[in-house]
C-alpha cells in the first residue's frame, strides 16, 4: 500500500516540474520580446530595458531562470498583476471561494439529480423511464454551456424576472466576508433577504455548471450499476426475498458508487473549463471570469500564474482520487 | 467441380463481411440510425452550404435588422428564421456555418489521431524510458482544463478559427496516445504478435500492419467523441472572441456577437446554439452506436 502511494506521489513530481516549465515558457512563447511584454509600459530606453531586464534575471543564462522561477513558485512568489499591481497569489486565494462555491453547488445539483436518475434508469433498463432519461443526459452531454445559460437567462430573467443576471450578490448587501462563501456570509451577516439574494444569484450558474456534471454522473450511474445488478449476490439478495428498494438502494448502489465516486473526482478539470464559461456569462467574480479577463487585458502575470495554480490545484484531486481510488479497490494497487 | 466451386462462393458469401457484421449491429441502434442520417445532412450542408444558403451570409440587408421568424408577427417569408442585428439572414448564416465545424471536427479529429496514434505506438513498443516520457508529458496537458489550455494556446498564437483548431487538437491529443497504448500493450502480449515476430517482422511492421488493425476500434469510438468536443471547444472559443473572428458565420461567434440582444430579439441567441447542440448531439448517438457496434465486449448476444 505504501508502495503504491510512494510511487503515485513520484509521478506528481515530473509531471509537477512539466507544468511549471509550460507556465514558464508561456510568458517567452508570446510573440514579442518577453521584457517588453513583462514591462507593460512603451517607449522602453535602452538603460531601462537593461534594468528590467536583470530585475525579471532575463540575463542568466535559461535554465538559472527557471530555476528561479521554480524556486519561486514553491515560495508561493507567482510574481504581481500588471494591472492591480497585486501578487497574483494573493488574487487567486481572494477570488478562489467564489469558483468553489459555485462548484460545490454545481456539483451536489449534480449528484443529486444525477445519481437517482441513473438508478432509475438501469433498474428499467429499456423501458420508458430509461429511455427518457438516458435520452434528455445525452442532451444535457452535448450541451453547448454557453448557449444554456442564455437561453436560461432569457426565460428565468428575462420573461419570468425570478433571477438576476450577473454577479453574487445584490448591490445593496454589504458585509464582512471571513469564509469567502457568499452563503455563509449572507447569513452570518444576519441582514434580512441577503440570503436569498445570494440564493437567487447562485441558482442560474449552479444548473449551467452543473448540467455536464449530472448528465456524465447519470450515465455512469446507469452502467455502473446495470453491471452489479448482474452479479450473483444481487441475485442471492433477490432469492433472499429482500424487498426490491432495499437490494437496488442499498447492495447494489453501495457497489455502484466506486466508479461513480472517481467520475466526480476526475471532473473537477471539467468544472474548471466550464467555470470558464458559466463565470464569464454570469459576471461570477471567481477565477474562470479573472482568467478570461486577464488574457484579455494581456496581464500575462496573472495568466501564467493561475494557469499554473489551476493545473496544480487539478493535479492534487486526481492524486487523492487515484489514492483513495487505490485504498478502495486492491486490484489497481498491484499494477 | 463447378458445384463445388459454387458451393464455395455461397458460403463466402454467407459469412458477413466486417463491414456488414458492424452494420448490422449499427442499425440495432436507432439513436446511432438518426443521428448518422443528422450527420449526413450535416455533412451535405457543409459541401453544399454556399449554394443552398437563400442569400449570401454576410450580405447586410440595412432595412430588415433584426427581423423575426416567419411565424412570428412582422417575420417574412424572404427570412426564414429572421435577421440578426446587422441584417443578415439569420438561415443563410446558419447553412453556411455548418461548414465551419465540419472543418474543425475534421482537422482536429485529424491532427489529434494521427499524432496521438503514432505516440501511442511508439511509447507501446518502445523501451520504458521513451514511454515514460511519453505518457508524463500527456500527464502535463491533461493537468490542464482543455477549454483553459485552448484559451491561453490561442492568446499565444493568435486568436484565428486555425490556431483554435491546432490549440483544440493538442489538448485531445493525450487521449488518443494513452488509448493507443493501452490496447498496444494488451495486443502486443498476444502469441500472434510473438509469431509475427518470430517470423521477423520488424518494429515498422509490427506496429502497423500487425498491431494497429487490431487496436482501431476504440480509436474509432474516440474519434467520434472528439469530433463533437472539438466543435463544442471550437464554438466556445468563437463565443470567448478567440475562435472565429467576425463576420465568418461559425455559430459560437454567431452567438457572441448576438449576447447583447438575448432580452430583444430571441432567435438570434437560440438558433446558432440549436445548430450546435443538434449537430453534437447527433455525433454523440452516432458514437454510442459506434461503441456498441465495435466493442465485443458489449454486444448483445
Amino acid at each position: 500500500m505504501l508502495n503504491y502511494i510512494l510511487a503515485r506521489i513520484l509521478t506528481f513530481v515530473p509531471t509537477f516540474i512539466g507544468v511549471t516549465l509550460i507556465s514558464f515558457g508561456f510568458i517567452r512563447a508570446l510573440p514579442g520580446d518577453p521584457i517588453v511584454v513583462m514591462a507593460g509600459e512603451r517607449g522602453l530606453t535602452e538603460e531601462r530595458y537593461a534594468e528590467l531586464s536583470a530585475q525579471y534575471g532575463f540575463d542568466q543564462p535559461i535554465w538559472i531562470q527557471f530555476w528561479d522561477y521554480l524556486t519561486g513558485v514553491l515560495r508561493g512568489d507567482l510574481g504581481q498583476s500588471f494591472v492591480t499591481k497585486r501578487p497574483v497569489w494573493d488574487e487567486f486565494f481572494a477570488l478562489f471561494p467564489a469558483t468553489l462555491e459555485l462548484s460545490i453547488c454545481a456539483m451536489i445539483f449534480a449528484v443529486v439529480l444525477g445519481l437517482p436518475a441513473g438508478v432509475i434508469a438501469a433498474v428499467n433498463r429499456g423501458k420508458f423511464f430509461d429511455r427518457a432519461l438516458m435520452s434528455t443526459a445525452l442532451v444535457g452531454y452535448s450541451m453547448p454551456i454557453f448557449w444554456w445559460a442564455l437561453l436560461l437567462i432569457i426565460v428565468f430573467s428575462g420573461i419570468l424576472q425570478w433571477t438576476p443576471v450577473s454577479g453574487r450578490i445584490d448591490l445593496l448587501y454589504f458585509f464582512p466576508d471571513p469564509t469567502g462563501f457568499m452563503l455563509i456570509d449572507s447569513l452570518a451577516s444576519g441582514q434580512s433577504g441577503a440570503f436569498l439574494s445570494a440564493v437567487r444569484h447562485l441558482l442560474l450558474p449552479t444548473i449551467v455548471l452543473g448540467t455536464i456534471p449530472l448528465a456524465v454522473i447519470a450515465r455512469q450511474t446507469r452502467s455502473a450499476m446495470l453491471e452489479v445488478l448482474g452479479e450473483d449476490y444481487i441475485r442471492t439478495a433477490r432469492a433472499k426475498g429482500l424487498a426490491p428498494g432495499r437490494i437496488n438502494g442499498i447492495h447494489a448502489l453501495r457497489n455502484a458508487l466506486i466508479p461513480v465516486i472517481t467520475v466526480i473526482g476526475l471532473s473537477v478539470g471539467t468544472l474548471l473549463a466550464g467555470a470558464i464559461l458559466t463565470e464569464t456569462i454570469f459576471s461570477w467574480p471567481g477565477i474562470g471570469k479573472w482568467m478570461v479577463d486577464s488574457i484579455f487585458r494581456r496581464d500575462y502575470p496573472v495568466v501564467q500564474g493561475g494557469l499554473l495554480l489551476i493545473a496544480v490545484m487539478v493535479m492534487l484531486v486526481n492524486l487523492t482520487v487515484d489514492m483513495l481510488y487505490g485504498v478502495i479497490n486492491p486490484k489497481i494497487r498491484k499494477r | 467441380m463447378d458445384e463445388a466451386l459454387s458451393a464455395e462462393a455461397a458460403m463466402v458469401e454467407e459469412r458477413p463481411g466486417r463491414l456488414r457484421e458492424f452494420w448490422f449491429y449499427f442499425r440495432e441502434n436507432r439513436g446511432a440510425v438518426i443521428g448518422l442520417s443528422i450527420f449526413a445532412v450535416f455533412a451535405f450542408l457543409a459541401l453544399f452550404g454556399p449554394w443552398i444558403a437563400p442569400h449570401d451570409p454576410t450580405a447586410q440587408f440595412r432595412s430588415a435588422t433584426l427581423q423575426p421568424p416567419v411565424w412570428q408577427a412582422g417575420g417574412e417569408w424572404r427570412f426564414f428564421l429572421g435577421t440578426d442585428p446587422l441584417g443578415r439572414d439569420l438561415l443563410s448564416r446558419l447553412i453556411v456555418g455548418a461548414r465551419f465545424s465540419f472543418f474543425v471536427g475534421v482537422v482536429v479529429v485529424a491532427i489529434a489521431a494521427t499524432g496521438g496514434i503514432l505516440m501511442g505506438l511508439v511509447a507501446g513498443f518502445a523501451p520504458r524510458w521513451l514511454d515514460a516520457i511519453i505518457m508524463r508529458i500527456m500527464d502535463i496537458i491533461l493537468a490542464f482544463p482543455s477549454l483553459l489550455l485552448a484559451l491561453v494556446l490561442v492568446a499565444v498564437l493568435g486568436p484565428s478559427l486555425l490556431n483554435a483548431m491546432i490549440a483544440i487538437a493538442i489538448v485531445l491529443q493525450p487521449h488518443y496516445v494513452r488509448l493507443t497504448r493501452a490496447s498496444v500493450m494488451s495486443e502486443r502480449q498476444k502469441d500472434y504478435v510473438t509469431s509475427a515476430r518470430v517470423v521477423g517482422a520488424g518494429y515498422f511492421r509490427l506496429m502497423f500492419v500487425t498491431v494497429l488493425p487490431n487496436c482501431l476500434a476504440p480509436i474509432i469510438v474516440q474519434a467520434a467523441l472528439s469530433f463533437s468536443t472539438a466543435i463544442l471547444d471550437a464554438a466556445a472559443l468563437g463565443f470567448l472572441g478567440m475562435g472565429a473572428q467576425p463576420p465568418t458565420p461559425e455559430w459560437g461567434t454567431m452567438l457572441a456577437e448576438a449576447r447583447e440582444f438575448i432580452l430583444r430579439a430571441w432567435w438570434v441567441v437560440t438558433f446558432p446554439g440549436l445548430a450546435i447542440l443538434v449537430t453534437v448531439l447527433a455525433i454523440n448517438l452516432m458514437g454510442d452506436g459506434l461503441r456498441d457496434a465495435l466493442d465485443p465486449k458489449l454486444k448483445r448476444s
